[in-house]
C-alpha cells in the first residue's frame, strides 16, 4: 500500500490557486467593464477610438476570465463540479425564462420602465449563488 | 449507496482530511460519500479500492442482491 498523505497540500493548493486566479481575472474584468462604461463620460470625453479600445480590452479580459473559470471548474472534485453544474443550469434556465418574460413585459408596455440587461445579470447571479448554497447544504 | 468508507477509515485511524488528500477530493466530498449523500464515480471508487487494498464491492454496496450465487 502506498504511504498515506498526511495533508491535502497538492490537490487543495491547486484548487486554491485556481480560485485565486479566477478571482483576479474576475476583478480585472469588472474593472475593465467599469472603465469601458464610465470612461467615455468621466475620463476621455467620449473619444470613439478610446471607447472602442476600452471595449476590446474588456472583451479580451472577459475571455481570460472564461478560461480561468473553465480551469477552476475542471480542478474541482466531482461533487463540487456537480454542485456547480446544477447551480449553473438553474441560473441559465431562470435567466432565459424570466429574462424573456421580462422583455415581453417591456415590449408590450405592461411595465413602464425599460427592461435592463443589468437586472437579468443580477437575477442570474443571485440564482446561481442560491443554487451553490443549496447544493452545498444538500451534500453536507 | 451504502458504503464502509467510514469504518475502513476508522480502522486505519485516518481522518477525513487524510482520506480526502489521498483520493484528491475535498473533505466535504469524503463526508458526503460516507453519509451516502453522494455516490462516487467509478474512477473515484477504484481509487478508494486501491487505497484500501480492497475491491469496489468490499467498500460499496448498491443494495442489489448478488445474482451470481457466489
Amino acid at each position: 500500500m502506498k504511504a498515506l498523505k498526511t495533508d491535502s497540500a497538492d490537490w487543495a493548493a491547486m484548487t486554491e490557486k485556481n480560485t485565486l486566479i479566477l478571482g483576479l481575472w474576475t476583478a480585472a474584468w469588472v474593472l475593465t467593464m467599469a472603465i469601458a462604461n464610465f470612461g467615455p463620460r468621466f475620463i476621455w470625453d467620449s473619444n470613439v477610438t478610446l471607447t472602442i479600445v476600452a471595449i476590446l480590452v474588456n472583451l479580451a479580459v472577459g475571455l481570460g476570465m472564461i478560461l480561468a473559470n473553465k480551469r477552476h471548474l475542471k480542478g474541482l472534485d466531482e461533487m463540487h463540479q456537480k454542485i456547480q453544474l446544477e447551480a449553473m443550469a438553474l441560473s441559465l434556465g431562470v435567466g432565459l425564462v424570466v429574462g424573456l418574460a421580462y422583455s415581453n413585459l417591456d415590449l408590450t408596455n405592461i411595465i413602464t420602465t425599460d427592461a435592463e440587461i443589468s437586472h437579468l445579470v443580477i437575477l442570474m447571479s443571485l440564482v446561481y449563488a442560491a443554487g451553490v448554497f443549496a447544493g452545498v447544504r444538500k451534500y453536507r | 449507496m451504502k458504503n464502509r468508507l467510514k469504518v475502513l477509515r476508522a480502522e486505519r485511524d485516518w481522518t477525513q482530511a487524510q482520506l480526502a488528500a489521498n483520493l484528491e477530493v475535498s473533505r466535504q466530498t469524503v463526508n458526503a460519500i460516507e453519509k451516502g449523500k453522494f455516490d462516487p464515480s467509478l474512477p473515484l471508487a477504484f481509487k478508494a479500492a486501491r487505497l484500501f487494498n480492497l475491491t469496489i464491492e468490499d467498500i460499496f454496496d448498491d443494495g442489489v442482491p448478488d445474482s451470481s450465487g457466489s
